[in-house]
């Protein structure tokens, strides 16, 4: 086991070159020097003040040496500062957005898993009954529907007509003044059209998928013995099929992971929640480049940590992979 | 050869006159498919006493492994259903029991392995475990007890280290060392008719020899009765004292092996008996029977065997034969046959 | 192939849908009831009604007109993003799986990366450098989604690079590339084309996802997304300018995601018995 995930972290070390090489591209391909967006704030900046920018940003040097001292700087955490009028480090402006995109991403996973495992076992064991056929239409709906559209609606409906339930921010204004159990009620109301709108387009995708992974475990060999021996339906369902069917769940969640985050820049932007979405989605409007090659970064090292926290609990559910 | 017949004598006197433990009568099952409604079984007929080894045979599609899983009821509904018939084990039938009933008939009276031992066995679970859940279930052991028994069959079926391999997960296994499992796992409830759908046929030629080997002993030690489901005739000829001949879902020929397979009545059987290459005889030409299986939901009016039959006459276009006895407890679905034998006796 | 997807009733209505949309994109100049430019004074935010059939947006332009105009865009989005997409993925497949060693794996290593980053991050990324306009948009569209292509047709090369009439074709001096292009690529063309179909879907849900944001189509050229922008600063004021350009979304995404899906039953043999 310990070798299998060494192997994987091995495989981790050129992704994240990759990762830093093109995100480099991408930064190099923009029309213009950083110092001239610099400059061009301030015009009465002199030769000399750009030219010793320049040579500080290290442009004066072929881009492969560029790109040298830019990675040395990401590997010490200095991702640059901010173009913004604050002049902060981007990391420090990405460690106060990331834990609030994080934690929404969490609550998104943890409801779209919860709904979908047990929507995707029901219908599967179920197949054609009414509840797989609603399943298949919501399915079927629920990925065809732009989240922000539905997020509007939802305003419209639980906020605006109704009035309901919050529909921007984390906290309400008076906040402070409330009992320690009217603030947890605050913070839960204002996550619940965020999160659960979010979690829409997953849980219709996993539902899909955890169903015709059940589908496909429940058409093995393995159940046909289980049935054999006289075991009834549900430790059939639960015990036998179960842990097989949630094996390419595993991966699809892994895979999914940078949808999720990307996500999160419309969720965040619309219910304006200062996460890090919504500070990518500012910093694209203001051209703050080294914020967004930052979160872009930031995005894809999250994503191959999503994929080794799948891989973990694939070795977890498969004893095919532990004693290797 | 000698074994055979040794065999043989001694089932004739309990394949005919012993207590039957299974009866089938009629039994029809079908499917939904893209093409419309296909009976993959459509009348079966036949019995399994006490103790006895039945050998049925067929070509694959002859709905073999249907009326296999038909017995256990876990063809799968939707799309497969049993439309008619009775299975009547030890004089109940099967198919009127409510459905917890069953669950109390699979595993602790009919046990059943299957043809591919590397896919019957759970990969998630240990081989203990799988084997001690059976148990638990039908003979109300407790978890120590039951691993205890899991334990003790795989020994039975002379698997080493049984109490390390319990622990193990099947793909640490080859593939007749999983069916070893499959057939402890199938014993761990002394049931008293064991079903083996073609249980050698995905293995090594040396092991299909030992895994027959020990199904056997271990029948003859445990008093079970053995349906074994397979194309191999050699495998019929050596294990079984009456074979059911299978085609396009029904049974057309049925009788003591020797007989059989001394004096086939069926233009089928004969066919299919002719078709088995021997030592000794490499110079003659493999015989096989001319054309194809029919599709099951366009068979040809009549006798569903006549488009293939060297023998048949213009009645078989018409009359779609029933298996008629023809005594020594022979019975064979074939008018020209039946004809024959009614001339002799 | 053409029955056997028409008898399937979701692919078939799937398919109803897409030709409607190419109808109604083609046919938007003579369809639309007004100029989508064109102000109407009177009628600012105004509802649905006779004269305006879906509503005003807050400029008096009407909003049906917009929309017919809007599903323009959305099409030629959807097609030229995968088309764009296609032709990058099917290219470096090709090569990978022709190739093989080096030349594939630092492809595959490189389309490992590009599946790392948040697809969404690197298209907003993209566009804060360049200005956001609808060609820009179907660039990187396109650009950022070619990876699911590039595996499929690198697998379908692989098999048949590894088959043995390949061998025995270079073995009698044929050229191998010739016998690729003539054979792995038309096998790989299926799967290709259901991907394409399922893609366009998407990019029409980025594209408007991104001229909700203001980041898209810029107006006044009418998108359905940034209809719907108005549509937030309206909200409870002029609900049809939220409701309408979303539905018509959602019956598009749809239709592709039907059709598509219903071409993978039929043209997928392995899939159809299921």
């Amino acid at each position: 086991m310990l070798s299998y995930l060494a192997k994987r972290l091995a495989g981790f070390v050129p992704l994240l070159l990759g990762i830093s090489f093109v995100s480099f591209l991408v930064m190099a391909m923009a029309p213009g020097t950083p110092v001239d967006l610099m400059t061009d704030l301030n015009p009465k900046a002199s030769p000399e003040a750009r030219e010793r920018l320049e040579k500080f940003y290290g442009l004066d040097q072929p881009l492969y040496v560029q790109y040298g001292l830019w990675l040395g700087r990401i590997v010490q955490g200095d991702l640059g500062t901010s173009f913004s009028r604050d002049r902060r480090p981007v990391l420090d402006k990405i460690a106060e957005a990331l834990p609030i995109t994080l934690f929404l991403n969490v609550l998104d996973l943890a409801l779209i898993l919860g709904l979908a495992i047990p929507i995707g076992i029901y219908s599967a064991a179920r197949q054609y009954s009414l509840v797989d056929r609603a399943t298949t239409v919501f399915v079927f709906i629920g990925f065809a529907m732009p989240s922000f559209w539905v997020a509007l609606l939802a305003m419209m409906l639980f906020g605006e007509q109704l009035g309901w339930l919050p529909i921007s921010g984390l906290r309400s204004l008076d906040y402070d003044s409330m009992s320690a159990l009217g603030q947890i009620g605050d913070r839960v109301r204002h996550l619940i059209l965020p999160v659960g709108i979010a979690a829409l387009t997953g849980l219709a995708g996993l539902s899909r998928y955890m169903r015709s992974s059940m589908l496909e475990v429940l058409r093995q060999d393995y159940i046909q013995t289980a049935r054999a021996k006289g075991l009834s339906e549900t430790v059939v369902v639960y015990r036998h099929a179960l842990r097989n069917a949630l094996l390419p769940v595993v991966t699809i969640l892994g895979l999914s992971i940078p949808g999720l985050i990307g996500g999160s820049v419309i969720a965040e932007t619309i219910f304006a929640i200062p996460g890090m979405g919504r500070l990518f989605y500012t910093s694209v409007l203001m051209r703050d480049y080294p914020v967004v090659m930052g979160i872009t970064l930031i995005g894809a090292v999250l994503t191959l940590l999503g994929n080794l926290l799948a891989d973990l609990m694939y070795v977890a559910v498969d004893p095919r992979l532990r004693k290797r | 050869m000698s074994k055979v017949s040794t065999v043989s004598d001694v089932s004739d006197v309990r394949g005919t006159n012993g207590k039957r433990l299974l009866d089938v009568r009629g039994l029809a099952t079908a499917f939904d498919t893209s093409e419309g409604i296909v009976r993959a079984v459509d009348g079966v007929d036949f019995h399994v006493g006490e103790g006895e080894t039945v050998a049925l045979v067929g070509e694959s599609g002859c709905g073999k492994s249907v009326t296999a899983l038909s017995i256990l009821r876990l063809v799968q509904a939707p799309a497969g259903r049993i439309v008619a018939g009775r299975i009547e084990l030890a004089g109940v039938n099967l198919l009127e029991l409510p459905e917890a009933e069953m669950r109390k008939v699979r595993g602790a009276k009919i046990a059943m392995i299957f043809q591919e031992p590397m896919t019957s066995l759970n990969p998630v679970l240990t081989v203990g475990y799988q084997i001690a859940e059976a148990v638990r279930l039908h003979r109300g052991l407790s978890k120590r007890e039951a691993w205890k028994e899991a334990v003790r069959v795989l020994d039975l079926v002379e698997i080493p280290d049984a109490a390390e391999r319990a622990a193990g997960y099947p793909h640490q296994l080859s593939g007749g060392m999983r069916q070893r499992v499959m057939i402890a796992m199938a014993l761990s409830c002394d049931p008293r008719l064991l079903i083996a759908d073609e249980p050698t046929t995905a293995l090594d030629v040396t092991i299909q020899a030992q895994i027959l080997e020990l199904l056997d002993s271990l029948r003859a030690r445990l008093g079970m009765a053995l349906l074994l489901i397979t194309h191999d005739l050699g495998v019929v000829a050596e294990r079984a004292e009456r074979v059911l001949v299978m085609y396009a879902g029904r049974v057309i020929e049925e009788g003591p092996v020797d007989r059989v397979f001394a004096e086939p009545h069926h233009p089928y059987t004969r066919g299919l008996l002719r078709s088995v290459p021997r030592l000794g005889r490499e110079r003659a030409p493999l015989a096989t029977i001319p054309g194809v299986v029919p599709k099951l939901n366009a068979l040809p009016a009549g006798c569903r065997f006549r488009d293939r039959c060297d023998a048949a006459v213009a009645e078989c276009a018409s009359v779609d034969p029933a298996l008629e006895p023809l005594g020594e407890g022979r019975r064979v679905a074939c008018i020209v046959a039946t004809r024959r034998g009614g001339l002799e006796s | 192939m053409l029955r056997r997807l028409l008898r399937n009733p979701l692919a078939a209505a799937g398919g109803l849908i897409v030709l409607a949309l190419f109808a109604a994109a083609a046919g938007a100049p003579w369809l639309a009831p007004y100029d989508p430019s064109d102000f109407d004074a009177a009628y600012v935010l105004d509802g649905p009604s006779v004269r305006h059939l879906l509503g005003t947006d807050g400029l008096g332009r009407d909003v049906l007109s917009r929309m017919l105009f809007g599903a323009r865009v959305s099409l030629m989005v959807g097609f030229v993003s995968v088309g764009i997409a296609s032709l990058v993925g099917v290219t470096l497949g090709a090569v990978a799986g022709y190739f093989r060693g080096v030349v594939d794996t630092v492809l595959m290593r490189f389309v490992d990366v590009m599946l790392t980053f948040p697809t969404f991050f690197l298209i907003l990324a993209v566009i804060a450098y360049l200005d956001a306009s609808i060609w820009n948009i179907m660039l990187v569209i396109g650009l950022t989604s070619w990876m699911g292509v590039c595996r499929l047709v690198r697998a379908e090369v692989l098999s048949l690079r590894e088959r043995d009439f390949l061998v025995a074709a270079e073995a009698l001096g044929m050229k191998p590339s010739r016998v690729i292009l003539r054979h792995a690529l038309p096998n790989a063309m299926a799967p290709v084309f259901v991907a394409g179909i399922l893609g366009v879907a998407g990019a029409i849900l980025v594209e408007s996802a991104l001229s909700f944001l203001g980041i898209g189509v810029q107006p006044p050229q009418p998108s359905w997304g940034n209809i719907l922008t108005e549509g937030k600063s309206t909200l409870g004021v002029a609900w049809w300018l939220s409701v309408c350009p979303g539905l018509a979304i959602l019956i598009t995404v749809l239709g592709y995601n039907l059709l598509g899906e219903g071409l993978r039953d039929v043209l997928d043999p392995r899939l159809r018995a299921r």
